[in-house]
């Protein structure tokens, strides 16, 4: 059966709701108007004001609000209505959530979910698209998740709810719509993603690309075109930024020799400066054929305009033009961009 | 020996209240007794902090509490068993009365394996149970003690939680983000502004628009409340706590008071404030003296009875200082420990790609 990312959040938070009284989600819309994307509609209706809280639109109070709810024994989830809004509190997420567990030694613990749509949405320029996985998975304390698929989206959501540490989950607007084939297993109440465990996406034995949420689609559209031209790609889909699957990565690039990382964030101190780096200093360098290179959105605020924005965002053709110059591959039709 | 004393205090001051708390304040012996003891162990707590600090054994930031003792004597007194707290980081004497004792608090200073964070934390982070820091951003904790009001709300306890600020802190925007949820959710809160006259050197009038930070909660109702005198804090904190417990929501309770240290241990405290100014108010002002002679005055304890108490505390004070020279640090080993809860030992990266360290040590 199908579903879409949406509908898989949404069936995550109810059954999370439905199993722990201490669950609780608060943030923007998130109860009247059944939320900003609708990813939770009608728990409000289902679980009560106590359990589903509107905000005012005031980023630091609610998310230090929930923050501080967490150290006293709850287990909220804190909705941004996009990432964007967070960085008005990131003080919350970072100085609060993140780091309350180290310098107490032990002492306070915060399990609490930060989660919203992150990444470049359509048409709406620089303030409302970018992506933050760098920004997030740049401090110990936190664990990062960014889901691709239904069943990511609802088995991360879950292990995430469930985790007694903060977790922020960067799902994609762009995404929300997408339907995706659910196991069954995937339908079941006890259905649980591991953090820190990336998923094979597509098996292949010339390339690694590694990527993560809305760049895994542009993977996988990019290894169909590679294919026709006997390219045979292998994409990782990250599930998580923090704690990296670095395993599975080393292992791909031991099989395939070549790597490519993909992301919709800025290409300087990125989650693909990371992979590059992290494969740099472990046994996999010396089964790299080539240089190891990202791709990743254009160094630059996201302009507004249509062929702007285009020309600012990684597609499947940016990723297959950086394979076939990294295997040496003739053009035989030309790739526009 | 007289059992109870009465004693006026400094007139409230009320906003969005038809009535006060009594000025009118009443204290047993004993209870005159222990806070006499509190106030005295702070005071002298801080003063040891402030010595080791001098001898380089407390490193970084160290923000003595001297002077404010009375605010943090009388809002404990007026809290009931499961009641939370959170404040900023001049935490020490805090620390202390929510149940560490002086040397978990100096050791931790120290840094050292018995602090009551191991020596993770330092001055700004100390915590233990219903205590939630010692938090080292300004404004950050006033939110966060909004959030432990929720969750203490949530389970359905009629415990509350006191979060205190200073006045530099006041004109954060995120206190008047959590003052606006509080009220809209009516959470058990308590929000206490330390008014010591200056945030770092910047004295209230040249940073505040307004100084009745009383009132800064407009639909916020607020107590004004002489900070140098413990039992009008102690009054007035039952008055809060109460009207908090009766479900009208939070209050905000200005105490004001007086810093006689400088910000910081780097900070002489003299460029934005005559040193004559610190003088007049210990002579006229201090907290622990006034009270001292209310005790005496009054019948309720002799001087050499409370010659005796200060006896105990310096015993107390000096054990903590020489287990806070003396205590090891922990292993470096531990450096890699405690950055999850309940999560699967794994491997964590040190300073290059060859040195990687257990998650787990035990």
């Amino acid at each position: 059966q199908q579903m879409t990312v949406r509908d898989a959040l949404n069936a995550a938070l109810d059954e999370e709701l439905g199993r722990d009284e201490k669950v609780y989600i608060m943030g923007e819309e998130v109860a009247l108007y059944d939320g900003a994307y609708k990813v939770t509609r009608g728990l409000y209706e289902k679980y009560g004001e106590k359990r589903i809280r509107d905000t005012p639109i005031t980023e630091m109070g609610f998310a230090g609000i929930a923050v501080g709810s967490a150290m006293a024994g709850l287990r909220p989830i804190c909705e941004f209505m996009t990432f964007n809004f967070a960085m008005q509190a990131i003080d919350q997420v970072i100085n609060s959530a993140a780091k309350s567990h180290y310098m107490s030694a032990g002492q306070v613990t915060v399990p609490i979910v930060f989660r919203g749509p992150n990444g470049a949405a359509s048409g709406v320029a620089a303030q409302h698209s970018q992506c933050f996985a760098a920004w997030y998975g740049h401090c110990p304390g936190l664990k990062v998740v960014s889901p691709y698929s239904s069943e990511d989206a609802k088995g991360l959501l879950k292990t995430a709810i469930r985790d007694d540490n903060p977790v922020v989950v960067l799902e994609n607007e762009l995404l929300y719509g997408t339907a995706f084939d659910m196991s069954d297993e995937a339908m079941r109440d006890d259905f649980l993603v591991p953090i820190g465990k990336a998923k094979i996406e597509k098996e292949g034995t010339d390339v690694t690309l590694v990527a993560h949420s809305m760049s895994v689609q542009r993977c996988l559209e990019a290894a169909q075109q590679l294919q026709s031209e006997g390219v045979s790609a292998e994409v990782i889909n990250m599930r998580t930024i923090r704690p990296m699957d670095e395993e599975a990565i080393v292992k791909s690039v031991k099989k395939t020799n070549h790597l490519v990382s993909v992301e919709g964030g800025w290409p300087q101190f990125g989650v693909g400066a990371e992979i590059l780096a992290r494969v740099m200093e472990s046994e996999a360098f010396d089964y790299l054929d080539a240089p190891a290179v990202r791709v990743t959105g254009a160094d630059v605020p996201m302009p507004y305009a249509a062929s702007l924005e285009q020309a600012s965002l990684a597609t499947a053709a940016n990723i297959v033009n950086t394979v076939k110059r990294l295997l040496l591959v003739e053009n035989k039709q030309s790739v526009q961009h | 020996e007289q059992t109870e004393a009465s004693f006026s205090v400094l007139d409230y001051k009320l906003h969005k209240l038809e009535s006060g708390p009594s000025a009118n304040v009443t204290v047993t012996r004993d209870d005159a007794l222990k806070l006499y003891r509190q106030m005295q162990v702070i005071r002298r707590m801080e003063t040891a902090a402030g010595n080791l600090y001098k001898s380089k054994a407390v490193r970084g930031f160290c923000h003595l509490y001297s002077g404010q003792e009375a605010c943090a004597v009388g809002i404990k007194a007026a809290m009931r068993e499961g009641d939370a707290l959170i404040t900023a980081y001049r935490a020490h004497g805090w620390a202390h009365l929510m149940g560490l004792s002086v040397a978990e608090i100096l050791t931790e200073l120290t840094g050292r394996r018995t602090g009551c964070a191991k020596g993770k934390g330092g001055s700004m982070h100390m915590y233990t149970k219903n205590f939630y820091g010692g938090n080292g951003i300004v404004g950050a904790q006033v939110p966060l003690g909004a959030g432990v009001a929720t969750a203490l709300k949530y389970s359905g306890s009629d415990n509350l939680c006191v979060a205190l600020y200073g006045d530099g802190a006041a004109n954060q925007g995120q206190i008047f983000e959590a003052y606006n949820i509080a009220k809209l959710w009516e959470l058990p809160c308590v929000f206490v502004c330390e008014n010591n006259k200056y945030g770092m050197g910047t004295a209230v009038e040249r940073a505040s628009a307004s100084t009745d930070y009383y009132a800064r909660g407009d639909y916020v109702p607020g107590i004004w409340v002489d900070g140098m005198d413990v039992l009008a804090v102690r009054e007035a904190t039952q008055f809060a706590a109460d009207y908090c417990r009766s479900g009208k929501g939070p209050l905000v309770m200005e105490v004001e008071t007086y810093r006689y240290s400088g910000h910081s241990m780097s900070d002489p405290g003299t460029s934005y404030r005559t040193r004559d100014e610190v003088q007049e108010i210990r002579q006229q002002r201090d907290p622990i003296t006034n009270f001292r002679d209310r005790m005496t005055t009054s019948g309720l304890a002799t001087a050499q009875e409370l010659k005796e108490v200060d006896l105990g505390v310096r015993a107390e004070i000096d054990e903590g200082v020489e287990r806070a020279k003396n205590e090891a640090e922990l292993p470096a080993s531990e450096a890699f420990t405690d950055i999850y809860s309940n999560t699967a030992p794994f491997m964590v990266r040190g300073c290059d790609p060859f040195t990687t360290h257990p998650s787990h040590t035990h």
